[in-house]
C-alpha cells in the first residue's frame, strides 16, 4: 500500500471503489426506514435506536470489506467455511446450548454463536464454487452433488429446529441448482417428490411448528394462543386502511397487541401505521434493490459470481416475500426477520455480507474489465 | 437423455442463464404482485373488519352501575334503601384450588362457616367467569389488612360496592320482596327482552314483590365508561363516558307504622292482613306473618338457614295475603244479601223462621245452623248481624249458584285483584259451568246450600276479600287496589290520579241495609260484639270462620301441633269510619277459631292507629274480653 499522504478526493474515491452506489441508496433508504419504524415499533426508545445504528455501522463494515476482496479470494474460502460451518453444525446438534426449545447456539467460549447464521453465506457458496470448478463437464451427478451439499446443512438445520433458518437457505441452495440448469424433468420429479412425502415430513415437524401451520389455514380457533401472532398481525396491516395510522399512532403497536413489533413483525408496525400507500413505497424499495441485484447477476463475468450473485439476490427476495407474507397472515409464521428492518445484528450482518458479495462482482467485474 | 456439451458455447451458455434468470425475475415479480393483492385485500376491501377489530382490541366498555331506586312509605319512611361497603369476591373459573385460596383468606379476615356455606351454595348454581362473594360488610380494617396481601391472590378481589338493605326485616318481607343475584334464567329472560346491555354490570335483579315488579323502574340506566387499554388489559386513557342513570324511587301507599302495628298484633298467629283505602285503593298495609329476613337472600341464602325457612310447618316463605286460598265462610254473607235484593228473590222484610237447621225440599238432610236451636225469626238485618247460616241456605238455594257466580263476580271474587305484584292467584267462585268443566259434573241442589254461607267450592284470597271489603265501604265504586302511590317523576310530569275500575251500582236502600247491619254487627247482639269496645268511631264488619279441610302439612309431622293446625282459619272483615269509610281491611288468622276472638283484635289495633293514630300499648291487648258468641 502506499504511505504517502493520500487527498481527501482519493480517499473518498478509494472508499467507493467497490461499492455500488446504486445498491447503497436502495440499502440507505430501507435503513432509513427501519430507523423511523424501529422508533415507533419501540415506544421512542433511543437505545435501541442506538443499538440498531451501531449493528448498521458492523455490517455496512463488514460489507465494505467483504467488497473489496477479490473474487478468487471468496473462492479461496469457499470449501474452508462450508466444513467450518457443518463442523459447528455437528458441534451444536451434539453439544448446543438450548434456548427457546431449540437448539441454534454453540459456546465456543470466548462468544456464543449461531452456525446456522454463516451456513446462509457458505452454502450458496460451496455450491457455486462446486460448480464452477465443474464447469466444462457439468453433468446430472454434479447436480446431485450439490444437492447433497446443501441438503446436510439444511437437514441439522431442520433438527434444531429452526425452520425459518433452513427455509432461507435451502431457497438459497436451490437457486443456485435453478440458475445452474438443474433439468425441468428432475424439478418437476422433487416437485412431485415433495408433494407425495409431504405426510411424511409432516411427520417429522414439531408440534410448534406444526401448529403454526394449522394456524394459518384457521388462525381465530386459537385466538389467544397459537394464532394469536397472526391475528394480530392481520389486524393491524387491515386496520392500517389507504394512508394508515399515522407515525407514532399505531394502536396495535403502542397498546402492546403486537407480538416482536420490532423484530419479526416490524413490517405490521410499518404497515399500520403508513398504510398501503407505505407498503408500495417500502415494495418499491425491495424492488429496486432486488432489480439492482438482477443486472448484476446478468452481467456478471463468470460462471461462480453468475451463480453467487443470482442466488443472494433471489435469497434476498426470499426473506422479504416470506416475512411480509408471514405477517400479513398468506404463510405461516417462522421466525424469518424482515430483511434490513428488523432490529438485530445477525441477519444483518449475515445480509450486508451478501451485498458485499454482490458489489465486489459487479465492481471486480468491472475492473477485469479495463 | 444427457448432453455431454464437448465444445463449450460461451455465449450459449449466458443464453441459457439469463433465460432461467428472466425466468426468476417472472416468479419475483408474480409474488411481488401476489403480497401487494394481499394488502389490497387486508387494506382496502376489509380495512372496515381490521379497524373495527382494532377498535375491540383497544376499547374495552365498563359498565357503570346505577344505584337502585329507593323504597319509601306514603310519609317517606325508607323501607329499602342502598349503602356502600365492601365485599371480597372470588372468580372461581381463574382460581386452582378454591378451598386452599379460601384457607388462605380465611387467616386474613375472618370467614363464618355461614358464609362458606352460602359460598358452596352460589358455586353451585355459578355462571361462568362470574365473581362471588365470600365475604360481604368487610369493615375498613379488613379492607386495609387484605388490600396489602391482594397481590397473594389472583382471582380475589375487594369491590366496593352498594348493598341493599331492609330495615324493616321480616315486617315488609312479602310486601317488598327482595333483590338477588341474576341467575341465568333471568339473564336469558333479559336478553329476549333486549335489556342484557342494561344489567352487563348488574349483579342483582329483583326476585320477588315490589323489588321485582317495579325492577324496570328502580333499576336504573348503566351508564359506559368507553377506556383504552393495552395487550396486558390495563386502562390507558379513558375515552368516553356516558353517565349512569339512577333508578326511580318509589313512594308505597303503604304505612310503615300501620304495617309495624299490624305485624305485632298478630304476635304468634299465621294468617294475613290486607289495609284498603275504599277511596282511591291504596293498600295502606299488606301483611303476611309469618315473615322472614328479606335480607339473607341478597347475596345468596346459605343452606342452613333456607332449609329452616322451607322446611318450616309455619311455611312463612309464603305469600299468604296474595296466594292463599282459603273458604270464605261467613265473609260472604253481606254479599249473598246483596244479591238476594238485586235480583229480589227474598225481600229484606221477610222473615224466615230458623229451628236451627234448612233443609231442602224433598231431603230429609239437615244443614244445621251453628247455632243448635236457632235464631228464631230473622230477617235480613238480623241474618248478618247474627250470621244466621239458615236464612242464607234457603237465600242461596232461591238465587241457585249461576246467580250468585254473577253477582259475587262483580266484587272481584274468582279473579285477580291487579295489584301490583307478580304471583296473585285468582281463587274459586263457584257456577254450573265452572263444575261441569273441572268435575265432570253437575251441579246439585246440596252444593248450593253450603255454598250459601262461604263453605264447599268458594276459596278466596285475603288480597280478594279485602278489595271486595273496599268495594262494599266505597258504595260499589271499585278502585284498583295498588302499592305505588308515586314513582319519582320530574316536577312537570303530571301524576295519575287513581281512576274507578267500575261501579258495582248498588242500589242505596240495599247498601244502607247491609252496611247498618254490619254495623249492629259490633255492637251488643252482634257475632263481634267486641271489635267496637270503646271505640270513638263506628265500625261495619263481619266475622267469618273457614273450616280447615286439610291444610298442607310439611314433611315433618308434628303430632302435638296436629290440633292446632287442624283449627279453623278466622276471618274479619271491616271498614270505618262506617258512615265515610277511610280504611277497609280484611284479616285471616290461621287456625284463629272465631273471626271475632282473633282476627277481629288485630283488624281494631290497625284501625286505631290508622284512624286515631293510637299506638297500641305493649302489654297484651284485652283479647279476652272481646266476646265472641260465634264466627
Amino acid at each position: 500500500m502506499m504511505l504517502e499522504p493520500i487527498p481527501i478526493q482519493k480517499l473518498k474515491q478509494r472508499f467507493m471503489l467497490h461499492l455500488d452506489p446504486v445498491l447503497l441508496y436502495g440499502l440507505g433508504a430501507l435503513l432509513l426506514v427501519s430507523l423511523i419504524t424501529l422508533f415507533s415499533a419501540t415506544d421512542a426508545s433511543w437505545a435501541r435506536i442506538g443499538g440498531q445504528l451501531i449493528n448498521i455501522l458492523v455490517a455496512f463494515t463488514v460489507m465494505w470489506i467483504v467488497a473489496n476482496m477479490p473474487l478468487h479470494w471468496l473462492m479461496r474460502i469457499a470449501v474452508p467455511m462450508y466444513l467450518l460451518g457443518m463442523a459447528l453444525l455437528i458441534g451444536v446438534a451434539l453439544f448446543g446450548d438450548i434456548s427457546h426449545g431449540a437448539r441454534r447456539w454453540l459456546n465456543i467460549g470466548v462468544a456464543t454463536i449461531q452456525p446456522s447464521e454463516m451456513m446462509k453465506i457458505a452454502v450458496p457458496l460451496m455450491m457455486a464454487w462446486y460448480f464452477e470448478k465443474n464447469e466444462a463437464t457439468l453433468t446430472w451427478r454434479n447436480h446431485f452433488f450439490a444437492a447433497i451439499l446443501l441438503a446436510m446443512p439444511v437437514g441439522l438445520i431442520v433438527r434444531q429446529p429452526d425452520l425459518g433458518t433452513s427455509i432461507l437457505i435451502a431457497a438459497s441452495g436451490f437457486y443456485v441448482l435453478f440458475l445452474a440448469g438443474l433439468s425441468w424433468r428432475v424439478m418437476g420429479g422433487l416437485f412431485v417428490a415433495a408433494l407425495a412425502s409431504a405426510p411424511f415430513a409432516w411427520g417429522m415437524l414439531h408440534d410448534y411448528q406444526r401448529h403454526r401451520v394449522m394456524m394459518l389455514l384457521d388462525p381465530s380457533q386459537d385466538a389467544l394462543g397459537k394464532g394469536y401472532h397472526t391475528i394480530q398481525g392481520m389486524i393491524a396491516v387491515g386496520s392500517g386502511g389507504f394512508l394508515g395510522k399515522g407515525y407514532m399512532e399505531g394502536t396495535q403497536t403502542h397498546l402492546d397487541f403486537l407480538p416482536e413489533r420490532s423484530t419479526d413483525f416490524i413490517f405490521a408496525v410499518y404497515s399500520e401505521e403508513f398504510g398501503f400507500l407505505g407498503n408500495l413505497i417500502l415494495l418499491g424499495i425491495y424492488i429496486f434493490i432486488i432489480g439492482r441485484g438482477f443486472i448484476i447477476t446478468a452481467n456478471a463475468s463468470t460462471y461462480f459470481t453468475r451463480l453467487m450473485a443470482g442466488s443472494i439476490t433471489l435469497t434476498f427476495f426470499t426473506y422479504t416475500f416470506v416475512n411480509m407474507g408471514m405477517v400479513s397472515g398468506i404463510l405461516p409464521v417462522v421466525g424469518v426477520p424482515l430483511p434490513l428492518l428488523s432490529y438485530g445484528g445477525t441477519a444483518m450482518v449475515t445480509l450486508m455480507f451478501g451485498f458485499g458479495v454482490l458489489m465486489s462482482i459487479h465492481t471486480h467485474k468491472r475492473l477485469v474489465k479495463t | 437423455m444427457m448432453h455431454k456439451i464437448e465444445l463449450k458455447n460461451h455465449q450459449r451458455e449466458i443464453y441459457f442463464f439469463r433465460l432461467r434468470l428472466f425466468l426468476s425475475l417472472g416468479f419475483v415479480t408474480v409474488m411481488f404482485i401476489i403480497l401487494l393483492l394481499r394488502f389490497f385485500y387486508l387494506q382496502i376491501i376489509r380495512h372496515d373488519y381490521f379497524e373495527t377489530m382494532a377498535e375491540s382490541n383497544r376499547i374495552y366498555v365498563v359498565p357503570i352501575v346505577p344505584n337502585r331506586g329507593v323504597i319509601t312509605d306514603r310519609n317517606g319512611v325508607v323501607l329499602a334503601r342502598n349503602y356502600s361497603g365492601y365485599t371480597l369476591e372470588i372468580t372461581p373459573d381463574k382460581i386452582a384450588d378454591i378451598d386452599a385460596t379460601i384457607a388462605q383468606i380465611g387467616q386474613l379476615v375472618e370467614i363464618k362457616p355461614k358464609d362458606l356455606r352460602r359460598f358452596k351454595k352460589l358455586m353451585s348454581e355459578r355462571r361462568s367467569l362470574q365473581t362471588l362473594p365470600i365475604r360481604t360488610r368487610l369493615t375498613d380494617d379488613e379492607v386495609a389488612r387484605f388490600s396489602a396481601q391482594l397481590y397473594r391472590f389472583p382471582g380475589v378481589e375487594i369491590k366496593a360496592r352498594l348493598f341493599r338493605e331492609y330495615p324493616y326485616v321480616e315486617t315488609t318481607a312479602h310486601l317488598l320482596g327482595y333483590i338477588g343475584r341474576i341467575n341465568q334464567q333471568e339473564i336469558d329472560k333479559l336478553e329476549e327482552e333486549e335489556l342484557a346491555t342494561n344489567y352487563l354490570g348488574s349483579d342483582y335483579i329483583g326476585k320477588t314483590g315490589i323489588e321485582q315488579r317495579y325492577e324496570a323502574e328502580m333499576h336504573g340506566v348503566t351508564g359506559f365508561e368507553q377506556v383504552e387499554v393495552d395487550a396486558g388489559g390495563r386502562a390507558v386513557r379513558m375515552l368516553a363516558r356516558s353517565s349512569p342513570q339512577s333508578g326511580k324511587n318509589l313512594t308505597l301507599t303503604i304505612d310503615a307504622k300501620l304495617q309495624e302495628i299490624a305485624v305485632q298484633a298478630f304476635g304468634d298467629h299465621r294468617g294475613a292482613l290486607i289495609a284498603i283505602d275504599p277511596n282511591n285503593g291504596e293498600v295502606l298495609a299488606f301483611v303476611s306473618q309469618p315473615g322472614y329476613d328479606p335480607n339473607l337472600f341478597i347475596d345468596g341464602i346459605d343452606t342452613e338457614n333456607w332449609d329452616a325457612l322451607n322446611n318450616s310447618l309455619d311455611v312463612p316463605l309464603n305469600n299468604r295475603a296474595l296466594r292463599g286460598q282459603y273458604p270464605m265462610g261467613s265473609t260472604i254473607k253481606p254479599f249473598m244479601a246483596l244479591a238476594g235484593q238485586y235480583y229480589n228473590a227474598r225481600p229484606a222484610t221477610r222473615e224466615i223462621s230458623d229451628p236451627g237447621y234448612y233443609t231442602l225440599q224433598g231431603s230429609s238432610h239437615r244443614y244445621r245452623d251453628w247455632k243448635a236451636d236457632g235464631h228464631g225469626r230473622v230477617d235480613l238485618f238480623k241474618s248478618i248481624v247474627v250470621s244466621c247460616d239458615t236464612y242464607y241456605y234457603g237465600l242461596a238455594t232461591e238465587l241457585g249458584i249461576d246467580r250468585m257466580h254473577d253477582y259475587l263476580e262483580k266484587f272481584g271474587f274468582g279473579k285477580k285483584t291487579g295489584i301490583d305484584l307478580e304471583g296473585e292467584v285468582s281463587g274459586l267462585l263457584p257456577s254450573t259451568a265452572w263444575k261441569m268443566k273441572r268435575h265432570k259434573q253437575q251441579w246439585y241442589a246440596g252444593d248450593t246450600v253450603s255454598a250459601g254461607i262461604g263453605q264447599g267450592y268458594h276459596l278466596v284470597t285475603p288480597m280478594q276479600l279485602a278489595f271486595a271489603t273496599a268495594t262494599l265501604a266505597n258504595n260499589g265504586v271499585a278502585y284498583k287496589p295498588h302499592l305505588v302511590k308515586d314513582i319519582q317523576h320530574a316536577a312537570n310530569e303530571p301524576q295519575a290520579v287513581p281512576q274507578p275500575l267500575y261501579d258495582v251500582k248498588i242500589p242505596a236502600e240495599h247498601l244502607d241495609l247491609v252496611k247498618r247491619a254490619m254495623v249492629a254487627v259490633t255492637q251488643p247482639g252482634g257475632t263481634a260484639v267486641g271489635a267496637s269496645l270503646g271505640a270513638p268511631y263506628s265500625i261495619g264488619a263481619k266475622t267469618g270462620t273457614a273450616q280447615v279441610v286439610g291444610m298442607k302439612q310439611g314433611e315433618k309431622y308434628d303430632a302435638s301441633k296436629l290440633s292446632e293446625y287442624n283449627r279453623d282459619h278466622a276471618w274479619f272483615i271491616a271498614f270505618a269510619p262506617a258512615d265515610k269509610p277511610r280504611i277497609a281491611l280484611a284479616v285471616l288468622a290461621e287456625n284463629g277459631g272465631h273471626g271475632g276472638s282473633t282476627a277481629a283484635p288485630i283488624a281494631r289495633k290497625v284501625m286505631d292507629y290508622y284512624l286515631l293514630g293510637k299506638v297500641p300499648t305493649p302489654t297484651k291487648t284485652p283479647d279476652a274480653k272481646v266476646s265472641a258468641e260465634h264466627d
